[in-house]
């Protein structure tokens, strides 16, 4: 193996001699400068019978070499230039023939007009909407059959699913409530305090964590958390072909991977959101005694006169609408999985953001809803 | 490609393999492997399941640091390479994986032209011309080019992963079951590929295969694995004669016998 950076190439016209001299390496590594030698050279006129191609003195010939040679002597025929190879080797001379035989025509890439392109976006998602509802559908009539008939339950899936997404997932879940309790808490506290109403801090904290933020905070992290993993897992069972060894065994991958975890995720969800209600009021009424110097004896006293149990199940119903959202639109991107690994990175990105999303919209709508009939 | 003159070149050692040992956990692969491989042959691994073949490439092409021995490529020794020499080293070795393992969000064109961007500093046109040469080479049109790996048949896949193989046109190329899962006309052509490719370019080539066909087209030498050690090294005329139970029944099977007739 000769050391293939040490010497560059060189192409160098002697006039008088009419030869054209090529020496070093004509390599891959020392080819660089060869591409501006031979377009300086074309342009210049030779003015000669006959050119002499000196190959002599090339130390090292690759087929990267081989090419540009072949191109040197494609333009000298093209200025109809005659011209004699010599001091070629046969090992090199052969490669030259191999190369010149790869008649390389570029094909220009086919790219549709703006407008097109804008179609095929635009219609791309409207179908994907439509796919995705019709997956919706397929869930429910899997999941109400599951149900009627609870032997076609995959029952270790279920637990399995329940344990990754629900139990795994309480100490980030009671963490990151407690501290948003805290952050309410504290906001609220400096208003209040300027009042002199301190004792609002009950209603404050306790009624939007209960109906608001616990339920999306649950939902927005279950999102991150395992809506990613449903996608990347069923993604790649989708790579490796283990969906369709599945179908060919005669299991039904909806049976299998989708149901268990849309079930899991609705028993979990709202198990975690009358968790992240817990710790989210804990957070609150550590901040109250702390700064507003109201007691947790008085701040649970509170609680029942301001918060009805209509504001506790308002919070508690929207998290199996969250869960379905999260599982359904995680295994649906999942499933969308076509080709290699990168299509397992870009659906799984869609399906968190997608989730998150859809959530944001489920919670609005909510609020419409609740305000219209007063709730 | 280094102008020494062939009768030299025919006996230079590439590669030189000693007392190679190769453990995961308790469990020994290999127990003491010497082997040395030639300037511009073709030479086969073969050897039973689980024999230890594709550790043994993973060990030649530095995916794999073996637990004792020696491997020496050209005057570089393998165990305890530093980053920078292996890079160096690496350069000078083109692999083609079993499954291709082309990069799934890079076209045809781009798979190929990764390495010459990598490690040159040709221009963006040239490199593409070089790319689109490389694809002519193994058989395949400037139509694939634009190809995702996806849309490929096996056996494209398989000439784009040795396209991208020689695209820094290597001295040494490894083969990890070039022609498996492959039909029988584009497994012949690809060993028509290997032979042609080993004439232009002076490749040393290293082939792991189940195929008795092409060991029979393609090698020069066989070496056979077997109980954790290299049975015997030699032309596959030879190495099919040989008495050893394990060889002889890999050879002398109904199919390697059908493959002999052949």
């Amino acid at each position: 193996m000769v050391d293939r950076d040490m010497e560059q190439s060189h192409v160098q016209w002697i006039a008088n001699g009419s030869r054209l001299v090529l020496s070093g390496n004509w390599t891959v590594y020392g080819a660089a400068p060869l591409e501006k030698g031979i377009e300086q050279l074309m342009t210049k006129s030779l003015d000669v019978d006959r050119v002499i191609i000196d190959c002599q003195q090339i130390q090292a010939l690759d087929s990267a070499g081989a090419w540009l040679l072949n191109r040197l002597c494609q333009h000298l025929q093209q200025r109809h230039q005659p011209y004699d190879l010599i001091g070629l080797s046969d090992k090199h001379q052969s490669l030259l023939v191999l190369v010149k035989q790869q008649q390389v025509v570029p094909v220009p890439a086919a790219r549709a007009a703006r407008l097109s392109r804008l179609g095929q976006a635009t219609w791309a998602h409207i179908e994907q909407a439509l796919q995705l509802l019709a997956f919706l559908g397929e869930t429910f009539v899997i999941l109400f059959r599951c149900i009627f008939q609870p032997r076609r339950l995959r029952w270790n899936a279920l637990f399995a699913n329940v344990e990754q997404s629900g139990i795994n997932a309480l100490p980030i879940i009671g963490l990151l409530s407690f501290l948003l309790g805290i952050v309410i808490g504290y906001q609220a506290g400096v208003q209040l305090q300027l009042y002199g109403a301190n004792i609002f801090i009950v209603e404050l904290v306790c009624l939007t964590m209960l109906r608001e933020l616990s339920p999306m905070m649950a939902a927005v992290i279950v999102a991150g958390r395992s809506g990613s993993a449903f996608a990347a897992q069923l993604g790649t069972m989708k790579v490796t072909e283990e969906i369709d060894a599945m179908r060919t065994i005669g299991i039904a991958p909806m049976e299998m991977l989708v149901i268990p975890k849309v079930l899991a995720m609705l028993i979990a969800l709202p198990l975690l959101t009358v968790f992240a209600d817990v710790l989210g009021v804990l957070g609150g009424m550590v901040i109250a005694k702390t700064m507003l110097g109201i007691d947790f004896k008085d701040f649970f006293a509170r609680i029942p006169e301001v918060v009805t149990l209509t504001s506790f199940m308002l919070g508690i119903m929207k998290a199996p609408v969250f869960a379905l959202i999260i599982a359904v639109v995680g295994c649906f991107q999942g499933l969308r999985v076509a080709g290699g690994a990168d299509s397992v990175g870009r659906q799984t990105t869609i399906s968190v953001v997608q989730a998150i999303f859809l959530i944001i919209v489920a919670d609005a709508i909510f609020s419409i809803i609740f305000s219209g009939i007063g709730i | 490609m280094t102008g020494q003159s062939d009768d030299a070149v025919n006996k230079q050692v590439m590669i030189q393999v000693r007392g190679l040992i190769t453990r995961f956990g308790h469990e020994t692969i290999h127990d003491g492997i010497d082997l040395d491989i030639f300037k511009g042959e073709i030479i086969g691994l073969v050897g039973g399941s689980g024999s230890g073949k594709s550790t043994l490439l993973r060990a030649l092409t530095m995916l794999l640091q073996p637990s004792g021995g020696s491997i020496k490529i050209g005057p570089h020794e393998l165990i305890g390479i530093d980053e920078a020499s292996a890079s160096e080293l690496r350069r000078h070795m083109g692999v083609m994986f079993q499954q291709g393992a082309l990069f799934s969000s890079l076209t045809v064109l781009q798979n190929v032209c990764v390495p010459l961007k990598e490690h040159t500093q040709l221009s963006i046109q040239l490199i593409q011309q070089l790319g689109l040469m490389k694809l002519k080479l193994v058989g395949l049109t400037e139509q694939a080019a634009d190809k995702y790996p996806k849309h490929l048949s096996g056996g494209m896949i398989k000439r784009v992963a040795v396209a991208r193989a020689l695209a820094l046109d290597p001295d040494i190329l490894f083969l990890d079951e070039p022609s498996a899962g492959l039909d029988p006309i584009s497994a012949h052509a690809l060993d028509e590929l290997i032979l042609q490719l080993r004439e232009a370019l002076g490749l040393t080539v290293i082939i792991v295969t189940h195929d008795i066909d092409s060991l029979w087209r393609l090698t020069d030498r066989v070496a056979f694995l077997g109980e954790k050690r290299l049975l015997a090294v030699a032309d596959l005329k030879t190495l099919s004669q040989h008495h050893h139970p394990l060889i002889h029944e890999y050879f002398q099977g109904p199919r390697g016998r059908a493959a002999q007739v052949n």
